[in-house]
């Protein structure tokens, strides 16, 4: 009787703390995004990237589709090269379409838009975003101001 | 002049001697742990002294360190107007420091002492040495199973201990201070990584469990067999155990999320 009870509130502390674990992975954390693992991917080149970041999410419309999957520093070309990893069911955009960085409210974390053209063909893994906008870089805008201001 | 370089000497030696002591200790722990499996039994009968019973504490100031950082937590952020992200504050603090590191000082004066005490008297009483005589290896017999139920119990208890915390904090937050519930839990996934939060938590408190379990028991079987020498161990065990676990969750930290 006692090895019993041993054995039963022994069983229920692991079983209580795994399923600490697994409320853990599912209500707090994001691994439900770790799923969407098939993806195709795109390539995007931009001037100034901003604070873009690996993992930061790529939307169309707002929603989101797929996440930024790499950043690298092209000495070729003098740009950032930004692979765009995409949900493959979302397989319908324009060869056309343009990726701009935005920011997420006044402060917020910095994101990847596309907007779809109007092209036939479709965007494929390996493709590249020919169309681009940089991040907008605060120093230079205000910069601009100034410049605007002083030589009125 | 001559007096204080011997002292600064002698007490240099006599730490790396317990360093040394303790290593060795450890090794032939390790080296027994075949025991636990072989005298199952017995590791039930530690898990459920050492895990289950330290249930109730952990739970209740799980719950409680959420509800405060949540009070806290929204004070400030009500003053930027981002009172919606009180979940990820509430979530990470828990899952990155508050729960491993609170986890184990709570461990280490609940259970860390008491394994002290236990094997400390047990030498004291000569139940160890007796068991040699009786060709019944202590290491096997009392060290091992003690030594699996700490490292296995504080990993779990951790994780129960940051469960309920983020459900006090949803209880103060959402309940008390009327954050939307959606955003609560919605701001928590977006923030908390699954990867780099919540498995560098489980394995900070991995560490601290081998560390707090290790620290208590050799305490215990290094303790000078007098009363005087149990209370001394058994304080030992807590102020290491917490210095040990503070020292190392700056390290890991450090390591883990740079």
């Amino acid at each position: 009787m006692k090895l019993r009870y041993l054995e039963i509130s022994v069983g229920l502390f692991v079983l209580l703390g795994i399923a600490a674990l697994f409320y853990l992975a599912i209500q707090v954390s994001n691994i439900g995004e770790y799923r969407d693992a098939d993806t195709y991917e795109v390539i995007a080149y931009f001037d100034h990237i901003g604070g873009l970041k690996v993992r930061s999410p790529v939307t169309v419309s707002g929603v989101r589709i797929g996440r930024v999957s790499a950043i690298a520093y092209d000495a070729e070309r003098f740009q950032a090269r930004v692979a765009l990893a995409i949900q493959s069911g979302q397989d319908y955009l324009p060869a056309d379409t343009q990726a701009s960085i935005f920011t997420a409210g006044l402060l917020g974390e910095q994101y990847v838009a596309l907007e779809p053209g109007g092209d036939f063909e479709v965007l494929a893994d390996g493709d590249e975003v020919l169309l681009t906008q940089s991040a907008l870089v605060l120093e230079n805008m205000i910069g601009r101001v100034l410049t605007d201001l002083s030589s009125d | 002049m001559g007096d204080f370089l011997a002292n600064l000497g002698r007490s240099g030696l006599n730490w790396l001697s317990l360093l040394g002591r303790a290593s060795i200790f450890l090794f032939r722990v390790l080296r027994s742990q075949d025991a636990v499996v072989r005298r199952y039994r017995l590791t039930l009968a530690e898990i459920h002294s050492v895990g289950v019973r330290s249930l109730l504490i952990i739970v209740v100031s799980g719950l409680f360190v959420g509800m405060v950082l949540a009070y806290q937590g929204y004070i400030t952020l009500v003053n930027f107007g981002a009172a919606e992200a009180l979940g990820g504050a509430v979530a990470l603090s828990l899952v990155r420091e508050l729960g491993p590191v609170v986890t184990a000082l709570l461990f280490a004066g609940r259970a860390g002492s008491a394994l002290t005490a236990e094997i400390g008297l047990m030498k004291t009483t000569e139940q160890l040495s007796a068991m040699e005589m009786m060709a019944v290896d202590p290491y096997r017999r009392v060290f091992a199973p003690r030594f699996f139920a700490g490292f296995l119990s504080l990993p779990l208890l951790a994780a129960m201990f940051s469960a309920v915390g983020v459900i006090g904090g949803y209880l103060v937050g959402v309940g008390l201070l009327g954050v939307d519930s959606g955003s609560y839990f919605s701001q928590m996934q977006s923030v908390t990584d699954w990867r780099e939060d919540v498995l560098s938590g489980v394995i900070k408190s991995i560490v601290f469990g081998f560390v707090v379990t290790w620290i208590a028991i050799f305490q215990g079987f290094d303790a000078e067999p007098t009363s005087e020498g149990i209370s001394l161990a058994t304080t030992q065990t807590v102020v290491m155990s917490a210095l040990a676990v503070l020292g190392l969750d700056f390290a890991l930290t450090g390591l883990m999320f740079t």
